[in-house]
């Protein structure tokens, strides 16, 4: 865990100004794990740890929950899943990656063994249910963080969208 | 191992808002609790202190706390960034050291200070979940609806856990939210983040609890029935949501387990479930049955003050021996998103 980026001026008579921001402006390190992870988000690339049960986890686990060892396997992982449980949010919060109502989920993606949890671009709640299929939104400026998936859709709604 | 024992409790009446400051806070309740155990300050031999600076938004704002406990001639001190009953939980170890015969335990939190189902996002994993702003109630709403879906809990078991806690607060002169509701009325309200409605969530609040423990004949000579910790544990749970059990806990199990909360008959159980489904999770989780009376405060539900709701129920749980209408309870505190961290505290009188 590093310091905030604060920006500092010098003024006149030689002293340092720098603006107060009443918050933790923590910027965090990720490891050799996360760093590959998130990496492959910019590149529109979902992949996971395989842990020593054989199991895939996304996000990918750093350390095997079993065993507690590094996990160093990878395996990739569709951009597509299944709704596993969800909820809804009528008003969106600041750092939500959608600014309209919207449903969070935990979302099995094909081929991972343990579950993601992300925003989901539904419209209205009425058209929800756990068990629907989802595809991930990728965002328009990649950041190199889980933001990178804007968001999640349901599939049938997602079919000859631009994604 | 030394027995230990509550011997007295104070609690601040909760509060929506404050305008009072942390010290300001806990002088009346550490004063309190002095009086109520009549003990000196001077004889108190540890203090241990549960307290969160993202509550306040500065870093080791629990310094000031020792203001109002008066640090000259110096006292022996410590800090968790925690709810006020895994202070307790230090203090009992220090008791279990031999150093210290007594320890003044207090836990306390201006939820009001902020958003705080935003402050509480900031415990989420801070890599691939945090950066998301999930806030409380949208993550303890995926549990609820998991629970639902898969039959361990029903819509109106929740109302009858929402129906019965505000009903047990209207004599809890701390409680921040009662009254009397009927099934129905509950069951109709609108979801506030489906599917979980507004009392089926915590009353977030501004609180403080204290409380004093003492070591074998010093507990006697204090308190007429001192409450006796038979059994104290802490398990905690992976952080991440994404490869946890939605519809059990078994850090609980565990924990209940450890403590030896099944190996005799619980006449009351205070516990710190902030969530009607998560009651009877909790419930199921400790093997509690029909003769244990849950949460006769009103629970977190009515009361959730942040840092110390968890050192209330212990302070509860303990009150019911000491007036002598109970011989063995159950404390429990919880911490973390779908009580990822269980605390469980079995007391007997004597």
């Amino acid at each position: 865990m590093s310091g905030g980026t604060t920006e500092y001026t010098i003024v006149e008579d030689g002293s340092f100004t720098a603006p107060l921001e009443l918050s933790y402006p923590y910027k965090r390190t990720v490891g050799p794990v996360l760093s590959r992870f998130l990496t492959g988000l910019r590149d529109h690339r979902i992949e996971g740890t395989v842990g020593s049960d054989g199991r895939v986890h996304v996000p990918p686990a750093e350390f095997d929950p079993v065993t507690g060892a590094a996990l160093t396997e990878w395996a990739p992982v569709a951009s597509t899943g299944t709704i596993v449980t969800w909820s809804w949010q009528p008003s969106p919060v600041e750092g939500n990656t959608l600014q309209h109502p919207f449903a969070w989920a935990l979302i099995a993606l094909d081929g991972a063994d343990t579950n993601l949890l992300h925003a989901i671009d539904a419209g209205s709640p009425e058209v929800l249910s756990t068990g629907m299929r989802v595809q991930a939104r990728w965002a328009a400026e990649p950041s190199g963080s889980i933001s990178d998936i804007e968001c999640f859709e349901l599939a049938e709604r997602a079919t000859g969208a631009a994604s | 191992m030394r027995d230990v024992a509550i011997i007295a409790s104070a609690q601040a009446i909760n509060a929506a808002t404050t305008t009072a400051t942390p010290v300001e806070m806990l002088i009346p309740v550490v004063n309190q609790v002095l009086e109520n155990a009549g003990i000196a300050r001077a004889d108190i031999g540890f203090w241990c202190h549960g307290s969160c600076d993202y509550m306040t938004g500065q870093p080791f704002s629990f310094v000031s706390a020792v203001d109002a406990l008066g640090a000259w001639p110096p006292i022996i001190e410590s800090h968790v960034e925690a709810d006020g009953a895994f202070a307790l939980y230090e203090a009992w170890i220090k008791i279990q050291t031999g150093e210290v015969d007594t320890a003044l335990v207090f836990g306390n939190g201006r939820s009001s200070s902020g958003d705080i189902n935003r402050i509480l996002t900031l415990q989420l994993d801070p890599y691939v979940v945090g950066p998301l702003w999930p806030d409380d109630r949208s993550i303890a709403a995926l549990q609820a609806r998991a629970c639902l879906e898969s039959g361990v809990v029903t819509e109106r078991a929740m109302a009858e856990v929402a129906m019965r806690n505000h009903h047990n607060a209207i004599s809890n002169p701390y409680a921040l939210r009662r009254g009397d509701h009927t099934i129905d009325e509950l069951m109709a309200a609108a979801r506030v983040a489906d599917p979980l409605r507004e009392l089926d969530c915590p009353a977030h609040a501004d609180g403080v609890t204290a409380v004093i423990i003492a070591a074998g004949d010093r507990a006697r000579s204090l308190a007429k029935r001192p409450a006796w910790i038979r059994g104290i544990d802490h398990r905690i749970e992976s952080q991440n949501l994404g490869n946890r059990s939605m519809t059990t806990l078994p850090s609980a199990a565990a924990a209940a387990h450890k403590a030896g909360v099944g190996s005799d008959k619980i006449d009351v159980a205070e516990l710190h479930a902030p969530y009607t489904h998560q009651e009877l999770l909790l419930t199921s989780a400790l093997g509690l049955g029909e003769s244990t009376s849950i949460n006769p405060s009103g629970g977190a539900l009515c009361a959730n003050p942040m840092m110390s709701a968890g050192l209330a129920r212990f302070a509860e749980a303990a009150a019911r021996i000491m007036n002598g209408s109970a011989d063995r309870t159950l404390g429990h505190a919880s911490s973390g998103p779908w009580m990822q961290q269980n605390l469980v505290c079995v007391l007997e009188g004597e």
